[in-house]
């Protein structure tokens, strides 16, 4: 069964490292499709709380597809999640780094590249509209929620400082 | 090549050191700190080809500092240098991040850590939905391709289509606008 979930976790981060256009990101609503609703391999507000951990640590945002793989088959898991999700798309930056820059002022390039820039905005806003509703369960998670969004986007706070506050005030019982 | 050789090439052992430090002061994302080390701290790309690197990334599919890093490895040592960049940029933000796996797994039931760890999902959340909205604030927005964003978020939030369909239904409109809208 492990065995299978592997090659699963392959070759669905496989296909996604391909469609991630402007990122990990966001893909976060295909990962769940897949993880969640399709293989139910965790719930959705265990799938949060993986996003979550990979927020508070440092590093690439594609961790979080790590952490994913932990949760489904453990090392193995992270490694082949991991590996899924970066090799399609390294192979390709690999492939046209080479060429690109005869590639820097053609008109098609500018064009698929603002072109694809609203499509990249509206996965985002995709994914966060998805991960908060998977991640608060109470009138004060969305407080917490609304106002970290507002902290990050008025102030230089540092986001840890705001993960942790939010934290204490889970083990505080506010949550 | 032509153009103007950056101010230092790197090593083997310092695109691993850089990329590894860089992803280790990067919480919530790296690449907004992959520019001060490539271009102001390491000096290893001019501002132009920097710029030039994250347009290729940005343009490609898959992690985007992931891909800066193989594109830049590749840059100064081919096959060789992508694979040392890639593994310094990954290696010790996996192993931090499995750790935290490991206690996950370990202690995620016990009420306390379950209540901690509601409060962080909520604050993880925040920061997500900050990069949405400053992302929806660019400039780029500001006109008819706006509509292909909303198009996009309700696609994929609302009705769960499947990412392909989404994709492969808006991205090609959203191009032709792109196309026509310059022209």
């Amino acid at each position: 069964m492990n065995d299978s979930a592997l090659g699963q976790l392959a070759l669905d981060f496989a296909v996604l490292s391909l469609l991630a256009v402007g990122g990990a990101i966001s893909v976060l609503p295909e990962m769940h499709r897949s993880v969640v609703e399709i293989h139910g391999w965790m719930s959705a507000t265990q799938f949060a709380e993986l996003f979550a951990l990979a927020q508070a640590a440092p590093g690439p945002n594609v961790l979080v597809v790590s952490l994913i793989g932990w949760q489904v088959a453990g090392l193995a898991g992270a490694l082949v999640a991991t590996a899924a999700m970066c090799v399609p798309s390294c192979v390709l930056t690999f492939a046209v780094a080479g060429m690109w820059r005869r590639f820097r002022d053609a008109p098609w390039r500018s064009a698929i590249q603002l072109g694809l820039a609203p499509v990249t905005v509206g996965l985002t806003l995709a994914s966060a509209y998805l991960i908060t509703r998977s991640a608060d369960h109470s009138v004060m998670a969305f407080v917490i929620t609304g106002l970290t969004a507002l902290a990050v986007m008025t102030t230089r706070i540092h986001p840890l400082w705001l993960i942790g506050a939010a934290g204490l005030m889970g083990i505080a019982g506010l949550v | 090549m032509s153009q103007v050789p950056a101010t230092h090439a790197p090593s083997l052992g310092e695109l691993f050191a850089g990329f590894m430090q860089t992803s280790l002061s990067g919480f919530g994302g790296v690449l907004p700190w992959a520019r001060r080390m490539l271009v102001e701290k390491r000096r290893w790309l001019t501002p132009e080809e920097f710029t030039d690197v994250l347009g290729l990334c940005q343009f490609l599919p898959g992690p985007n500092i992931v891909n800066v890093s193989v594109a830049v490895g590749a840059r100064f040592h081919g096959a060789r240098g992508a694979l040392v960049a890639f593994a310094g940029l990954m290696s010790a933000p996996f192993v931090l991040v499995l750790a935290l796996g490991a206690l996950y797994t370990q202690y995620g039931h016990m009420p306390a850590v379950e209540a901690l760890l509601r409060g962080i999902s909520a604050a993880a959340a925040g920061l997500l939905v900050a990069m949405g909205l400053r992302m929806a604030s660019s400039r780029q927005l500001r006109s008819l391709l706006a509509l292909f964003a909303v198009i996009t978020f309700v696609g994929i939030a609302v009705l769960r289509l499947p990412l392909i369909a989404v994709l492969l239904g808006v991205a090609p409109l959203s191009v032709a606008a792109a196309w026509w809208r310059r022209a």
